[in-house]
C-alpha cells in the first residue's frame, strides 16, 4: 500500500481488479466446494463477508497492541471467534444452509482470504478503510462464487435458480433437453467440473487482464499465500518454472 | 477390522480429501511442482493430521462435550492445532535436526491448511471413536499424499506440452486437476463393493 487510495477505490478494487478468487487466487477450497448451487454460494459468500468485515475491523483496531511476532496466532484467534459467532447465527436462523455448507462453515477460519486481508491490509490501515476493504473483498468473493455456481448449476442440473431476498428468476431447460434426448452434464456439479470451470474462469480473467495490461494470476510459488512471511518454504517463480 | 479398512479406503479413494472434498487445494496447486517437495509436504501433513486428531478427540470428548461447550469447538481446535504445530517444530529443531530439515520447513504452512482442521472437524461430525478418528486421519493424509504425488507427476509432463496462450500457468493446471479428479470418480462405490 504505497499510495493512498480513496475509500471508493478500496471498495471497488475487490470486485474486479483485485478479485480475491479470480485474480489473487485465494480461498480456492471453499470456492470449489460450495459452488455447486447459487444458493450455497451466496450463503457462503455472505457468511465469509461478515467474518471478513468484523475481523478486519477488530484487527485494525488492535493493530498497535498486537506484537508483530505473534500476530498470526492473534489474527487466527480473532477470526475464529467471529466464525463461531456466524456459525451459531446460521445454525439458529438458517439450519438448511448449515446443513449444505457442512464443514465449510467452520473452515472459514482457515480461508486464506480472511487471514490474507488481515495480514496485508487490516494490520497496516486504520479502521474505516479496513472495514471498506473487507466489504469490497467479501463482495468480490461472493460474486466469483456465485458466477461459478451459476455456470455449474446451469450445465450440471439443467436448471438455474437465482433468488435474493425472495426475488429472482429461475430457468429450467431439463424438459426441453429431454425432448431432444439429452441430459444435463452431471459432471459439472461433481468435483472435476469444479476444477474445470474454475480453470476456465481464471483463463478468462487472465485474458481480460492481459488486454488491459495487467499481470496474469499465478500460483507458482508461495507469494500469494498469507503465511509466506512466517514460512520457511520458499518456492520462487524462477525455481518453479525451472522444473 | 473390516470397519477400519472401510474407513481407511473411503478416506483415501472415494472421499479423497483433495480431489472430491476440495480440502487443501492451496498446497495441492502451490507445492506440487516438484515431486520431492510434494512428498515432503504430504509426509508432514499426515504427521500433523494424526497428531491433531489424537489430541483434539480427547479434548472434545472429555472437556467440551462434558461441559456443554461444543460451541467453542472451532476456536479450540484451531488453537490446539496451531500450538501443536509450533511445539512439534521446536522439539524437532532441538532434538531431531535431520528430520526437521526434511519435514520441519513445511510445518508453519500446515497451521492454516484447511485439510488439517477439516479432518478434525469431520471426525467429530461423523461421531467417530478415538481409534476410528485416527484411522480416518491416516486415510485422509494418505489420500492427500496420493493426490499430491500423482499430480506432481502429471505437472512434470505438462511442462513440455504446448498450451494455448490464455490457458498457460494456473488455468491449465486446474484443467489437469479436473482430469485427475475424473480418475478418482471411478472409485465411487468401489469400497462398498469390496466389503459387500
Amino acid at each position: 500500500m504505497a499510495e493512498k487510495k480513496s475509500l471508493r477505490q478500496e471498495l471497488t478494487k475487490g470486485f474486479i481488479i483485485e478479485n480475491p478468487v479470480l485474480r489473487l487466487v485465494l480461498g480456492t477450497c471453499p470456492t470449489l466446494a460450495v459452488s455447486t448451487s447459487v444458493e450455497n454460494a451466496l450463503g457462503m459468500g455472505i457468511a465469509a463477508t461478515i467474518v471478513l468485515i468484523c475481523s478486519n475491523v477488530a484487527i485494525s483496531a488492535l493493530r498497535k497492541v498486537i506484537p508483530s511476532k505473534v500476530r498470526i496466532p492473534c489474527f487466527v484467534v480473532v477470526i475464529a471467534a467471529f466464525v463461531s459467532l456466524v456459525q451459531m447465527f446460521v445454525k439458529a436462523f438458517a439450519p438448511a444452509l448449515d446443513e449444505s455448507l457442512g464443514i465449510f462453515l467452520p473452515l472459514i477460519v482457515v480461508n486464506c482470504i480472511i487471514l490474507g486481508r488481515a495480514e496485508a491490509f487490516a494490520s497496516k490501515n486504520s479502521v474505516i478503510p479496513s472495514a471498506i476493504d473487507g466489504l469490497g473483498m467479501g463482495i468480490g468473493f461472493t460474486f466469483a462464487l456465485a458466477l461459478m455456481a451459476a455456470i455449474r448449476e446451469f450445465f450440471g442440473a439443467g436448471a438455474l435458480t437465482i433468488k435474493v431476498l425472495g426475488k429472482g428468476f429461475s430457468i429450467d431447460i431439463t424438459e426441453q433437453l429431454a425432448a431432444i434426448g439429452l441430459e444435463p452434464i452431471l459432471i459439472f456439479i461433481l468435483a472435476p467440473g469444479g476444477f474445470f470451470v474454475f480453470g476456465m474462469l481464471i483463463a478468462l480473467a487472465n485474458k481480460i487482464a492481459e488486454n488491459n495490461g495487467k499481470p496474469k494470476a499465478t500460483l507458482n510459488g508461495c507469494e500469494g499465500c498469507p503465511m509466506a512471511s512466517a514460512c520457511a518454504v520458499k518456492i520462487s517463480d524462477e525455481e518453479a518454472s525451472a522444473q | 477390522m473390516k470397519m477400519f479398512l472401510t474407513i481407511l479406503l473411503t478416506a483415501i479413494l472415494t472421499d479423497n480429501f483433495v480431489l472430491s472434498k476440495f480440502l487443501g487445494i492451496c498446497p495441492f496447486l502451490g507445492v506440487s511442482k516438484k515431486l520431492e517437495t510434494a512428498a515432503g509436504m504430504s509426509a508432514a501433513v499426515i504427521f500433523v493430521m494424526l497428531l491433531s486428531s489424537a489430541v483434539t478427540w480427547p479434548i472434545n470428548t472429555y472437556l467440551l462435550v462434558k461441559n456443554d461447550l461444543e460451541y467453542l469447538q472451532t476456536i479450540v481446535f484451531i488453537l490446539v492445532i496451531a500450538a501443536l504445530v509450533q511445539l512439534v517444530e521446536i522439539i524437532l529443531k532441538k532434538y531431531m535436526p535431520a528430520l526437521y530439515n526434511s519435514l520441519g520447513i513445511y510445518l508453519p504452512l500446515i497451521t492454516t491448511n484447511c485439510a488439517v482442521l477439516g479432518v478434525v472437524v469431520l471426525n467429530i461430525d461423523k461421531s467417530f471413536t478415538f481409534s476410528q478418528s485416527l484411522v480416518n486421519s491416516l486415510g485422509a493424509g494418505l489420500g492427500f499424499m496420493l493426490a499430491m504425488v500423482m499430480f506432481a507427476g502429471v505437472r512434470e509432463r505438462m511442462e513440455t506440452s504446448d498450451v494455448p496462450k490464455s490457458l498457460r500457468g494456473l488455468p491449465i493446471t486446474l484443467v489437469a486437476a479436473s482430469l485427475v479428479a475424473v480418475s478418482f470418480l471411478g472409485f465411487t462405490g468401489v469400497v462398498d463393493g469390496i466389503f459387500a
